[in-house]
């Protein structure tokens, strides 16, 4: 069963590449036939909203007045080309960009309501909640169970076990790994790797997970795989993904936000502007703004 | 007249005559910079063979000459004016073990901590974070007969006033050894990627519990084998032992808070300016057993970075 799905999405991915080459359209109609990750909820609530958010590297831009709200138990996609400051707004949901000190935040971040920058807020109390897989897989040099046990065990649950177990079947790696937890998780191939970084995010019941280009470092059996995994965990899970694949952010995504590159009159300041958020299906067969239209059919970027 | 030859056996004979230009062109051709290669590699090959033959002269020339002393009197006998071929380096040999084991006690977690310190959250942008980055690497070449004088002047009298004993002897070595073990230690906590500190702290994880659970683990071996570099230069220290009171004729076993020690070097230092020929027998025996002493602690610690050595 996965592996036909998998047939099938690779299949539709390379119809919508080919077909965009010689059509002015990008034909995603496989994407939409009878499968509702295209569609986005009407009424969903938000559980983030972004309101002129600005985000500065040493005073100068690296993205400028983003608003849009995320939806819950819905996969919200960023696309848009390199340096239009994607992940720099994906690390903003979660306080990552804390650990750069020279980077400040203005405007606002809303969490179900709360200001995430707020003054009593505790960067370590968000990041319970929103949790992060990135780009590069990154492991941590223990054992598959103490890599996947580490979230809950800092945090103090309980049944550490049976959460490990919970989080390796929810990531669909249970089965390959359940007999070897106990083996270094860098002996695993990379899609397993990745595979563990999100288990080993779910772990901690997060209530979002932040996905920074997941799959750019996997080969595409693996990228499906993971792809499919996105669309089970979106049931329980709200999910925002950065992704430079566009065919990807048509695959998965209920609500895609386009951003590019903007640069000032001297040509010495770039930063990110988001130019259309909308549903998925807007966004590739009937974009609003000619910039998202040039660009998802291939003329720009 | 027109000699031609059959057509197969035409196709061998071009194509072996293609196989040998072929075969002639890949050969090594004689150029100037070849041979400029070789000298250059002989060279090199003369400078490992130089400093292999320094350390192989004093080993053998210490052995040759402290041979007719090897015997586990050397290990049990305090020094001895009277039988000079019982002597032993008893007193020394405890001294020295206080020495080091004072000096971990101090180094490991001070040097650990001050490495933590500077790497996980002082602010490399402020000015003094560099300074103090500046001075500790100016610290560990400072030369060991200063730390000696500082050990007198505050360890043995001055504030701490603790008087010629072990301890002085420990916190001076302590002070001595510590700008390289942080060195060491800011080495291998760097070596972690950051992605490792990125993945635990987006679990929700403090910067402390990312810096025990993650960080720590994974650079001991590397602050392992700091450790046990530093001990090895600790542990053949005379200068400033001699300035803080490591006397030099020490006939008890040291006691670690109270009374006279010696150490290992300073015992043969004092062995060896003796006039009699058989003192100076026994220091050539220290010196081998100190030789065979540093050798096993420094290939301990080269395998032990070789065996946990994380390679990301």
């Amino acid at each position: 069963m996965v592996s036909e799905k998998v047939a099938d999405r690779a299949r539709r991915g390379a119809e919508a590449a080919t077909g965009r080459k010689g059509a002015p359209e990008i034909d995603i109609s496989g994407v939409a036939e009878g499968v509702t990750h295209g569609h986005a909820k009407k009424g969903a609530k938000t559980v983030f909203d972004l309101e002129g958010l600005t985000v500065r590297y040493g005073g100068k831009p690296a993205v400028k007045d983003v608003s849009l709200g995320i939806h819950e138990n819905e996969i919200t996609a960023l696309i848009g080309p390199s340096g239009c400051g994607k992940s720099t707004l994906i690390r903003c949901l979660n306080r990552m960009n804390d650990l750069i000190p020279s980077a400040s935040v203005e405007g606002h971040c809303l969490y179900h309501g709360h200001d995430l920058y707020g003054p009593d807020v505790d960067p370590v109390e968000v990041r319970k909640r929103i949790g992060m897989v990135f780009q590069k897989p990154n492991p941590f040099p223990k054992s598959i169970f103490d890599n996947v046990a580490f979230g809950p065990r800092v945090l103090g649950l309980s049944d550490v076990r049976e959460r490990v177990e919970r989080a390796l079947r929810s990531a669909a790696l249970w089965d390959e790994v359940k007999d070897r937890l106990d083996e270094n998780a860098y002996g695993m191939s990379g899609g397993q790797q990745q595979r563990l970084c999100i288990a080993r995010c779910i772990a901690v019941d997060p209530d979002v997970i932040l996905m920074d280009e997941p799959c750019s470092a996997l080969d595409p059996i693996s990228t499906g795989r993971i792809e499919d995994l996105m669309l089970e965990l979106k049931e329980q899970y709200s999910i925002v993904i950065v992704t430079h694949n566009m065919q990807q952010a048509a695959r998965v995504s209920n609500r895609t936000a386009f951003l590019i590159v903007e640069l000032d009159a001297h040509e010495d300041n770039r930063w990110g502007q988001l130019v259309e958020y909308d549903e998925t299906d807007k966004i590739f067969t009937n974009p609003s703004d000619s910039r998202t239209e040039d660009y998802v059919t291939g003329k720009v970027g | 007249m027109s000699f031609r030859l059959p057509g197969t056996e035409r196709t061998r004979l071009a194509t072996a005559g293609a196989q040998a230009a072929v075969a002639e062109s890949l050969r090594a051709q004689p150029r100037g910079d070849r041979t400029k290669g070789t000298l250059f590699f002989a060279l090199l090959l003369l400078a490992v063979v130089i400093a292999l033959l320094g350390l192989a002269a004093v080993i053998i020339q210490s052995a040759i000459k402290g041979a007719p002393s090897f015997g586990t009197h050397l290990i049990t006998n305090g020094p001895s004016t009277i039988f000079p071929e019982k002597a032993g380096f008893r007193p020394a040999i405890i001294g020295s073990l206080y020495l080091m084991a004072g000096v971990i006690l101090f180094v490991v977690p001070i040097g650990v901590g001050a490495a933590v310190y500077l790497e996980e959250y002082a602010n490399k942008e402020r000015w003094w974070n560099r300074a103090i980055e500046l001075n500790i690497q100016n610290l560990a070449a400072v030369p060991s007969i200063i730390y000696g004088i500082l050990g007198l002047a505050f360890i043995v009298r001055g504030p701490l006033d603790l008087g010629f004993v072990v301890l002085a002897g420990a916190l001076t070595l302590s002070l001595l050894v510590l700008p390289t073990v942080i060195i060491a230690a800011r080495e291998a906590i760097r070596a972690v990627p950051p992605s490792i500190r990125e993945g635990s702290l987006a679990l929700g994880a403090t910067q402390w519990q990312t810096i025990r659970r993650q960080v720590l683990p994974a650079s001991v071996p590397g602050i392992a084998t700091g450790v046990i570099l530093a001990l090895s230069r600790a542990l053949g220290e005379a200068a400033p032992l001699l300035l803080v009171g490591a006397a030099t004729f020490v006939t008890f076993d040291p006691q670690p808070l109270s009374g006279g020690y010696s150490a290992m070097p300073v015992q043969i230092f004092n062995y060896a300016l003796r006039p009699q020929d058989e003192f100076k027998v026994i220091a050539a025996a220290g010196v081998i057993l100190m030789l065979v002493v540093l050798l096993a602690m420094n290939s301990f610690a080269v395998w032990l970075r070789n065996r946990y050595e994380q390679r990301w």
